[in-house]
């Protein structure tokens, strides 16, 4: 097997803002199988760091147990990294974030580490708008125990063997929507058209940024009769839009017929151009958004794109009222004020 | 655009970029694995196939393989394709046994060869294997033409051109060596069935500049000089040399010179120093012997002094381009300058000449003095004679007359049995799949990182006392080794399969180089380089097309700078991509 990738790269590769080609955000070589759907998503968040300027140092990958959560390894070889405990790692991200704001927090997990063990901690920290990107790889199934139907394989999916799967799935994006999620999308690893303007819009959000990805297992679930294969997900999806994501400054040169097309203002000045494809979905609306998925569901499709967003959504330093300098950054002084602040204090009490 | 069709053997043969640029289509990674693999003998006999002197050519060939090869353009240099050809050459075991075994069964055809040189004993190795009867006439003492003339034995040692020369020879060629051809007439009442002029272009440029008849005891001809040196005439050469000219012949001559006492030898030449002909690493030779190249001065005069040569002036002048990029030498203004010198050896260029061929036998040539000569077949308007080497077309170098001698070899062979000169024989081709294991291949397909090795050489004090002493001492087996890795297989083809293919995108994200994308198909080339990953700019290099896939999308591979390293075949998880090694062999005459 080849371990080592090699050296070489194409000698015309463009380079960013900050004089970095695409390269400078990749990972070791994945051991993953070849065709695997994360290795698709790994590659669009190296597509996307790249676009988006980013300093690898500025960017903390988080992630838990599974196939999924081993993907870090394989982009941002130069940005900070934890593997936590299984279905934990909403938990770290939640210290690390609130020790220093100031990075990027970009959670990997899986339909595992998310649907089933982790489902606690998946909720809470959306309840809490912790401000994360927080991205599933969703295959329907335990690769890494050979391919048992996971929590969020849909009711009659076949899997490998040829057994029909007999429960309800999870359904993670109306889950997280349903919680206060201030940015739900759904996408496929097939599709970096628009998997990585997603990506790119979710590192922007403020808040909470959710994405649900469906990642076939080429392994243990691309067989005929399973939902979540690379061809019926072909045959299935339907976008609620086409997505741009149009960073400050920049000149908006896309234009689409009046009523189909809105942009979206993020918190920093940016914007999402969509172009919609369904007129009856307003992304900015939860309601219309909860409904675009239902309708979706009863159709058999599956519904990819922005599915909502909240532009001026609180996050949870906001809520907790911490100071604008990150907690790391804080030193003696201000931490122990002294005896003369005290007594300010207990004045305040009596 | 439309699918590739990679049945055509040329789209294939086209990526193993080193192959496709050798005039000879000589087999590179083929025999750089073989090499790499310590099978030094079969690495021998490929290169024998197809060029005929691999050990003549692993020391003095043009290269064009080396500016073409694939690694050069992802890294600094390219694979020294040339130099492990010697390594072949010089630790090959008995390679005789693996050649055509003589006596052969008489076809009772005759044929002539004009001249002894690469052309046409290219001609007799193909031919005479076919039982051929070869009669080969040279007015050297022995066979080799200019590549004993007039390449020094410092680079080329005689001992490794017998050898070869002899290979050829050995297999019943009837040598009439000493004797020059007078008449082209002649030779043909004899009855010959065909006859090939192998002659080359003897005749070195003169430089009639004042001076030049007063001096000439002491101005020579390059070509001649070297010659005569060779022979063992010339065994001295005044301590001030200066050598005219900036091809490699200069560098030819001004290396002799220094090695025949020549002290303080220099080179002037017209165009500047970039724009010389001579190969860089010949000039580079040149300069490590301790021999300046002065550029942009045009001669003006050879000076005499008391009846004797004393010098030469030169024109300073500056290269001036003008908007289509044409080079114009105009004069500096400054000062003519005046170089002394015991001796001049002019080097600019040579030609053809054939005095020996009656003007009425039904051979044209045209108003230059050339023959007319057809650039597939090598036939000549006369039915019986065909041209090749420096002979058909002006000088080039050695592999370019091993291949016109493949040529006109088919061609008389094709004559000699009454078919069509125009039908040449298609290539062999194989296209076998590498595939040992899930990761597994049976080619090394580990891209290494190693820059290009150095090829030693003897210690300057040593080689220029002693004419003969051989400058390179050729890649040790480790180093040869080492070099060999770097070859990247390029003949190991990436081969792709439409109706396999799920477009999951494993094969894109794993490309070291960003070589395949999956887009929507353009009308256009040019817009579909445009839309790749990495936009397709090298035009040289084709895009490698596939059917539309069931996305309606289609797969692009642009070959420019693909590794080869089979992560697109390992990645793929239905084995859409397969490593398949492609053999490619143009047909030799009576095969």
């Amino acid at each position: 097997m080849t371990y080592i990738r090699p050296k070489f790269r194409h000698p015309e590769l463009p380079k960013n803002k900050l004089g970095y080609s695409i390269n400078y955000y990749e990972g070791a070589l994945s051991t993953l199988c070849a065709g695997c759907g994360h290795d698709s998503i790994s590659a669009s968040v190296v597509q996307a760091a790249f676009e988006l300027n980013i300093e690898p140092h500025k960017l903390a990958k988080l992630s838990g147990i599974g196939c999924s959560s081993k993907t870090p390894a394989y982009f941002l070889s130069n940005s900070h990294g934890f593997n936590s405990v299984h279905g934990r790692m909403p938990s770290v991200a939640t210290g690390a974030n609130l020790a220093n704001k100031d990075l990027i927090y970009f959670g990997v997990s899986g339909d595992g580490d998310s649907a089933s063990i982790g489902m606690g901690q998946f909720i809470h920290a959306i309840r809490r708008n912790l401000n994360m990107v927080y991205i599933v790889m969703n295959n329907g199934c335990y690769g890494l125990t050979k391919g048992q139907d996971s929590a969020t394989a849909d009711h009659g999916s076949k899997n490998k063997s040829g057994h029909l799967n007999v429960y309800e799935s999870i359904d993670l994006a109306s889950l997280a929507i349903e919680m206060g999620a201030s940015f739900v999308a759904q996408s496929f690893s097939g599709d970096k058209k628009q998997l990585v303007p997603l990506i790119k819009s979710a590192m922007n959000h403020h808040g909470f940024a959710f994405i649900n990805v469906i990642s076939p297992c080429v392994t243990f679930n691309n067989n005929l009769g399973s939902t979540k294969s690379y061809d019926y997900v072909r045959q299935h999806v339907e976008a609620t839009s086409t997505i741009d994501f149009v960073p400050e400054m920049t000149e908006i040169t896309t234009s689409y017929s009046e009523g189909d097309s809105q942009q979206v203002k993020m918190h920093d000045g940016s914007y999402i151009n969509l172009h919609k494809l369904d007129t009856n979905w307003n992304p900015l609306d939860r309601h219309s958004a909860m409904n675009a998925v239902l309708n979706a569901k009863l159709k058999n499709e599956i519904l990819t794109g922005l599915l909502y967003i909240e532009n001026d959504s609180t996050d949870l330093h906001q809520l907790l009222e911490t100071v604008d300098t990150p907690l790391n950054k804080l030193t003696e002084l201000e931490l122990c004020p002294g005896a003369d602040a005290l007594v300010d204090i207990n004045k305040g009490l009596r | 655009m439309k699918p590739t069709d990679i049945k055509d053997p040329e789209y294939f043969h086209k990526v193993v970029d080193c192959q496709y640029a050798c005039p000879a289509h000589t087999p590179v990674p083929e025999y750089i694995r073989l090499i790499a693999q310590g099978k030094y003998t079969e690495a021998y006999m490929i290169n024998w196939d197809s060029n005929v002197f691999p050990g003549v050519l692993g020391r003095t060939c043009d290269r064009p393989c080396e500016p073409a090869c694939r690694r050069g353009r992802v890294e600094a240099e390219p694979v020294a394709i040339c130099r492990l050809k010697r390594v072949a050459a010089d630790n090959k075991d008995d390679v005789k046994k693996h050649m055509p075994q003589g006596p052969f069964k008489a076809n009772g055809k005759k044929v002539a060869l004009i001249g002894g040189g690469p052309a046409a004993l290219t001609v007799a190795r193909d031919l005479a294997p076919g039982g051929y009867e070869i009669h080969l006439y040279d007015d050297q003492k022995k066979g080799g033409g200019f590549m004993r003339s007039q390449i020094p034995s410092f680079r080329l040692p005689e001992s490794v051109l017998d050898e070869e020369v002899n290979f050829v020879l050995d297999l019943g060629i009837h040598s009439h060596f000493n004797s020059y051809v007078k008449s082209m007439k002649e030779v043909l009442d004899k009855g010959y069935d065909a006859v090939f002029v192998g002659t080359g272009a003897p005749k070195g440029r003169d430089l009639v500049l004042p001076g030049r008849e007063e001096g000439k005891a002491n101005i020579h001809i390059g070509i001649n000089w070297l010659s005569s040196v060779a022979f063992e005439h010339t065994k001295s050469i005044g301590k001030k040399v200066i050598v005219l000219g900036g091809g490699n012949t200069a560098m030819d001559c001004c290396r002799t010179a220094r090695r025949l006492g020549g002290e303080d030898v220099k080179v002037l030449v017209r165009s500047p120093f970039a724009e010389m002909k001579a190969s860089p690493w010949e000039k580079e030779d040149a300069a490590h012997e301790d021999i300046p190249i002065l550029d942009n001065h045009v001669p003006k005069t050879f000076v005499i002094e008391n009846g004797k040569l004393a010098g030469m002036t030169f024109e300073k002048v500056k290269a001036v381009y003008d908007d289509k990029g044409k080079r114009q030498l105009v004069p500096t203004g400054e000062a003519d300058v005046f170089y002394a010198a015991d001796d001049v050896l002019i080097a600019v260029g040579q030609e053809n000449s054939f005095p020996w061929i009656e003007r009425d036998l039904g051979i044209d040539f045209d108003q230059w003095g050339m023959p007319v000569v057809d650039k597939t077949t090598h036939a000549s308007s006369h039915a019986k004679v065909f041209f090749g080497g420096d002979a058909a077309w002006g000088p080039k170098n050695v592999i370019t007359a091993v291949a016109h001698g493949h040529q006109a070899a088919i061609s008389i062979d094709l004559y000699c049995k009454e078919q069509d000169l125009h039908q040449r024989p298609s290539p062999f081709v194989n296209l076998v799949s590498q595939k040992m294991g899930i990761h597994e291949w049976s080619y090394d397909n580990h891209v290494v990182n190693d820059l290009r090795y150095a090829v030693p050489q003897a210690e300057k004090k040593l080689t220029l006392s002693n004419r003969k002493k051989e400058v390179e001492l050729g890649f040790s087996l480790p180093t040869g080794f080492k070099e060999a890795e770097r070859c990247l297989n390029c003949d190991v083809q990436t081969v792709f399969t439409e109706n396999k293919c799920i477009e999951c995108d494993a094969c894109v994200d794993i490309c070291p180089t960003a070589c395949i994308t999956f887009t929507d198909n353009q009308e256009n080339e040019n817009d579909l380089r445009k839309s790749l990953k990495v936009q397709a700019k090298n035009t040289s290099q084709d895009l490698y097309v596939s059917d539309v896939l069931p996305t309606k999308r289609v797969m692009v591979k642009d070959e420019n700078v693909c590794l080869h390293c089979g992560l697109c075949a390992e990645r793929c998880p239905t084995a859409a991509w397969d490593m398949q090694k492609f053999f490619y062999n143009t047909k030799k005459a009576g095969k």
